[in-house]
């Protein structure tokens, strides 16, 4: 693999990470709780699609056969996806939705703060900016994970079994492969052993602080990175896709 | 419990720095914090704000529209209030 | 939030989605501000979805009718709120302050969506032929639905008379429906769609167009709850709000015991 496959493997799993989950939360618009968190929802969503548009923009770019970001988004098949696969896990009932968030956001934070000092011009500009989109998505996850978790019976049961469901795909977001390891001695991408220190500190806090407990389960499920995706991403992708695949090469 | 949309909070926008902080609605949240954060969600989406303050609206007293006339009227016929009132020379400089 | 909700998932490509988005989320944010300015009149939101749920509260009757295309959604756009800025931009004159001040805010919004609406058709009609057929059958379907959601004509009216009176209303509904299409038709024109109404003729005399006879039956009947989608569109709303309450219950849990908690404090 040569540098420029790396960087935009690299770009592919930050942008497809996005897109997905973007895609996700914008299937709660219309059926939030109350109408103030329908359209907080849909904000969140927003910054993810305009997240994955920039960098899937960009890997279309560095990649150079002329795909722009809706060829990337659109025409390629599940198998060719890189976003994580917590990413691509169903809403649930707004509990799993919003563990799944404070699980990414959180990640995604501490993983951005240090793609701001990337030595490449344009990821470092994505990251500043996106970073203070996803300190607003953390902070207004970490505000439903204590009010969730601290408020009702019902409520805190729902969402430690939306924890416990989540958690074998966490440890997948602190692997790291030659694509990390070519685009770290680069200074290109950060150390995500780092990353993983700053979120499980953050994780934990959160949860004691939630009345949680720290799911139990060992088993690690992986697979993105290679583009084996839970059967969920396909489904998701039918829909997402096929109008865009409908009008080959029609403008919209 | 009872099922609710939770209490009512009004929502005051800053729009830029110096400028007092203006009425623009209210939104629905269970607490101060959420109060905040949907008031940012609803009324600052098109960059209008730099500041949001929110007040839970059964906090706010206000005069009523019958005392009109009662409050507000007595002070119409009080114009040597305002400096215009005052007729000064041309030559007096700095007053 | 509902109708066009439906393609958020399927818009055909980025920044269409952001659109979508962006235009969807406005339309949940006028719903909150015309319950924030019931609310005023001393009616609880809560009371307002209960009538809605119950099939009490009546909702334009436009929602009721189905998105079955890409186009649609940019039908919706130009025509609904193309409409529905016709008859807001009235309302925002109105005597009533917090709605008609509800009414600005919404109008600066409504004047987005129209835009986009009219964009996404003309992208249509421009492109491929398959492209153009599906924006002709948009416009096909929600034409005369846009044309009645403007309320019915001035002797059938139930509210107008009494609206206008109070000045809460300052245009009858003919009026404003006399304008809508002055203006729209030649929009249609420009980009080479035609306007479904085979009576449709511009009087020289007038300087407006007049229109085809107008089907009110099927607008009460909709009205009354008998269109195409007003069971589901109902029936989605009853569930998300009933799949909401242990949301809802548990906020209002997690405030009560921080509060005590600030008073031990």
């Amino acid at each position: 693999m040569n540098i420029q496959e790396a960087k935009f493997q690299y770009l592919l799993r930050l942008g497809d990470s996005s897109l997905i989950i973007g895609h996700r939360l914008s299937e709660w618009c219309g059926h939030g709780p109350i109408l103030e968190e329908d359209i907080a929802l849909i904000n969140i969503a927003l910054d993810f699609v305009g997240n994955a548009t920039s960098l899937l923009a960009y890997a279309g770019q560095i990649e150079g056969k002329g795909r722009d970001e809706d060829a990337l988004a659109y025409l390629r098949d599940e198998r060719e996806f890189r976003n994580l696969l917590i990413t691509e896990q169903p809403n649930g009932d707004f509990a799993s939705t919003i563990a799944r968030q404070f699980l990414f956001d959180t990640y995604m934070f501490f993983l951005y703060e240090d793609l701001k000092n990337s030595k490449d011009e344009t990821v470092a500009a994505i990251a500043v900016k996106s970073h203070k989109e996803i300190t607003y998505h953390l902070r207004h996850a970490t505000e439903w994970m204590l009010r969730l978790g601290d408020g009702t019976t019902e409520s805190h049961e729902r969402l430690q079994s939306g924890l416990n469901d989540l958690w074998m795909f966490t440890s997948e977001m602190f692997d790291m492969d030659e694509v990390d390891a070519m685009l770290i001695k680069e200074g290109f991408a950060p150390d995500l052993n780092k990353v993983k220190t700053a979120w499980e500190k953050r994780v934990k806090e959160v949860i004691a602080e939630a009345t949680l407990q720290i799911p139990t389960s060992t088993f690690k499920q992986k697979g993105s990175k290679e583009g084996k995706h839970t059967e969920y991403l396909g489904f998701l992708l039918a829909e997402m896709q096929y109008v865009h695949r409908e009008y080959p090469g029609a403008k919209w | 419990m009872e099922d609710t949309q939770w209490p009512v909070w009004e929502v005051f926008v800053q729009g830029n720095p110096g400028i007092p902080h203006k009425h623009v609605g209210n939104v629905h949240a269970p607490d101060a914090e959420m109060a905040i954060q949907n008031a940012r969600d609803v009324y600052t989406r098109r960059s209008e704000g730099i500041s949001i303050w929110v007040v839970p609206s059964n906090a706010i007293s206000a005069s009523s529209p019958e005392d009109q006339g009662a409050f507000f009227e007595p002070s119409n016929d009080k114009p040597y209030r305002h400096p215009t009132f005052y007729k000064i020379p041309d030559g007096v400089k700095y007053l | 939030m509902l109708p066009e909700g439906n393609w958020i998932t399927r818009a055909p490509n980025l920044r269409r989605k952001a659109i979508l988005l962006a235009k969807v989320q406005d339309e949940g944010g006028h719903g909150l501000y015309l319950y924030s300015a019931a609310e005023t009149l001393g009616v609880d939101r809560t009371e307002l979805l209960s009538q809605l749920h119950t099939g009490k509260a009546k909702y334009s009757s436009i929602f009721n009718y189905p998105t079955l295309s890409w186009a649609d959604i940019g039908a919706i756009g130009w025509l609904v709120d193309g409409a529905a800025i016709m008859n807001q931009t009235v309302l925002a004159r109105g005597s009533y302050g917090p709605y008609s001040r509800a009414m600005v805010r919404i109008c600066k919004e409504e004047s987005f969506h129209n835009r986009q609406g009219y964009e996404i058709m003309m992208t249509l009609a421009q492109g491929t032929p398959e492209q153009k057929a599906m924006a002709q059958d948009a416009l096909n379907r929600w034409w005369w639905p846009a044309v009645m959601m403007l309320g019915p004509s001035d002797d059938k009216s139930p509210n107008s008379d009494q609206l206008m009176r109070w000045k809460v209303k300052l245009e009858s509904n003919d009026a404003i429906r006399e304008r809508f299409i002055d203006r729209t038709v030649p929009q249609a024109e420009f980009i080479g769609l035609k306007v479904p109404d085979k009576d449709m003729k511009f009087n020289e005399k007038t300087g407006h167009y007049t229109h085809g006879e107008i089907n009110w039956d099927e607008f009460f009947e909709v009205i009354k709850g008998n269109g195409p989608c007003n069971a589901k569109r109902l029936k989605d709303r009853v569930e998300a709000d009933k799949k909401g309450r242990w949301v809802r219950e548990a906020a209002t849990a997690y405030a009560a015991k921080q509060a005590k908690e600030r008073e031990i404090a």
